[in-house]
């Protein structure tokens, strides 16, 4: 019997784009459809958070307290010029509230937790444990996916929270160190030009890039095939795929914010 | 309703089944009959579609066409609470075991069970578990993580966690595999005490023939995506038809 050639419709390359496309699209949509579907895993959700933070707290503040100390540091000579130095704390905090916690939290938990929701999910798929649930009449997605999803658009704008304070300690300590402005005239300086949009963009901005991360990852985890390649595979996929999309959000929100500032 | 199978009756019955992986065609017209209570070996070389064939049965595969009726159901038409209720009587052994590494023995075992049958008290959640680790003969490594097990203790959690919804039929995917000949007898025994005790009917996917003498009441010879012959251990072999000639000696029966 003559093997049978296979027939695409635009090409393979593309033809395989449009179909990973509408995998994904169908993914999404299950995951809101089980969302409210059956028993919530809330153990395994408040499990999942401890997991997220106790995975990316120390890196969020290392990297955090940087950021603050080295963007204080960079922005004073240009400040300086105009002799406005005493509008770093202010400038700084809108940097940190709007642009850079937002960023280094989510690019972090891209790479930290995305990574791992990738390579835990793609492991239990190639070893049959997804498998293993479904024959014993567990719902996978909804123990596997739906926790973890929920669990980083939950954990990933409280990580934003403190790393936004962890910077502005950063910024702090140049700043008193270089002008000896005092920890209270810092801050009240710092929050004056900060307004309550500045904040909830923020936090939306958190809350889309933990669900994008989330999702991600166990999209790229539950959909791994081919064995360990696979598991690499995915933990990578998840990684970048995320930090592609969180770029593309962080443009999209930044302009719908800017409307409402308008 | 539920249908109430009596010993004899057929409980697993595949009519025609064929089942590709784009060119790759694995099941090309498969039929067979497994009857309550009986022990149905599933015998054939790696790759020819053993463990998709099961797989099948409990709905993890779809098949291209003809019928796969287990328990009276045709499983491939099952969605939902339907699919849900005909898992909960079948037990799925993994060729690798598919313990959830990140879980102890206990929540293993746990896991099916919470989920399942809910409102269980903590008390009577530990007596089924500590019940079936018994039965398996493992219950001193309830507070053990599946990478502090061998293969041959990881089988049989494994058993013991399907065990534990107490299912009606039995799917063994290789269950030797991999293991040491002592071991592999040890999980022969348990898969002929687990039929005796809880009444099950079971399939086991093997290539070992000694776990197939052991076990199976019957034997279905799977080749080239159909099966040759079907009977007794001593039915099948007997025969002048090469290929089965080549596999039993190919083969080491102690």
């Amino acid at each position: 019997m003559s093997a049978k050639k296979k027939q695409f419709v635009y090409g393979k390359n593309l033809d395989n784009a449009l179909l990973a496309v509408y995998n994904a699209y169908v993914f999404f949509i299950r995951f809101f459809r089980e969302v409210f579907r059956g028993r919530m895993e809330f153990q395994e959700i408040v499990r999942q958070c401890y997991a997220i933070g106790n995975r990316s707290l120390l890196l969020i503040s290392l990297t955090g307290f940087i950021t603050g100390m080295v963007f204080t540091k960079q922005s004073r000579p240009s400040l300086s010029e105009f002799g406005a130095t005493s509008w770093l704390p202010s400038l700084v905090a809108i940097a940190i509230v709007r642009a850079l916690a937002p960023l280094v939290t989510a690019l972090i938990s891209a790479g930290k937790i995305g990574s791992s929701i990738g390579a835990e999910l793609g492991s239990m798929r190639v070893t049959e444990q997804i498998d293993a649930m479904e024959v014993s009449a567990v719902n996978p997605f909804k123990f596997l996916v739906v926790t973890r999803v929920l669990a980083c658009t939950i954990a990933i704008p409280v990580l934003m929270f403190y790393c936004a304070l962890v910077s502005l300690l950063g910024a702090f300590l140049n700043v008193t160190l270089n002008e000896g402005t005092s920890f209270i005239a810092f801050f009240e300086n710092a929050f004056e030009q900060i307004t309550f949009l500045d904040i909830w963009t923020s936090v939306a901005k958190a809350i889309a890039y933990g669900f994008t991360i989330g999702i991600v990852g166990s999209y790229q985890g539950y959909n791994a095939s081919k064995g360990t390649e696979g598991v690499g595979k995915a933990a990578n996929s998840a990684v970048v795929t995320s930090m592609f999309l969180i770029f593309i959000e962080e443009v999209i929100i930044v302009q719908v914010s800017n409307y409402f500032r308008i | 309703m539920e249908e109430d199978f009596k010993p004899g009756e057929p409980v697993i019955e595949v009519r025609d089944l064929y089942k590709s992986f784009g060119d790759l065609h694995v099941l090309q017209g498969v039929d067979l009959t497994v009857n309550k209570g009986e022990n149905m070996v599933v015998l054939g070389r790696s790759g020819t579609g053993k463990s998709v064939l099961i797989k099948i049965m409990v709905g993890l595969l779809k098949q291209d066409r003809g019928d796969c009726i287990v328990l009276g159901k045709e499983v491939s038409r099952l969605e939902g609470n339907d699919l849900r209720d005909l898992r909960l009587k079948i037990g799925f052994s993994f060729q690798n075991s598919a313990l959830y590494d990140s879980m102890t023995v206990r929540e293993n075992l746990e896991f099916p069970l919470v989920r399942n049958i809910p409102n269980l008290t903590r008390a009577e959640i530990d007596e089924q578990v500590e019940y079936v680790l018994d039965a398996v003969g493992l219950l001193q490594t309830i507070n053990q993580v599946p990478a502090e097990l061998s293969g041959g203790q990881r089988k049989r959690i494994g058993i013991a966690r399907t065990l534990i919804l107490k299912p009606e039929i039995m799917l063994y995917d290789e269950p030797t595999a991999g293991l040491d000949p002592i071991t592999c007898l040890e999980i022969n025994e348990l898969i002929n005490e687990v039929k005796e005790k809880y009444q099950t009917t079971s399939i086991i996917i093997t290539h070992d023939l000694t776990c197939a003498r052991e076990t199976g009441d019957r034997i279905a010879m799977l080749l080239d995506g159909k099966f040759l012959k079907t009977g007794t251990f001593e039915e099948v072999f007997d025969t002048d038809e090469e290929r089965i000639k080549s596999f039993y000696d190919y083969n080491f029966i102690q």
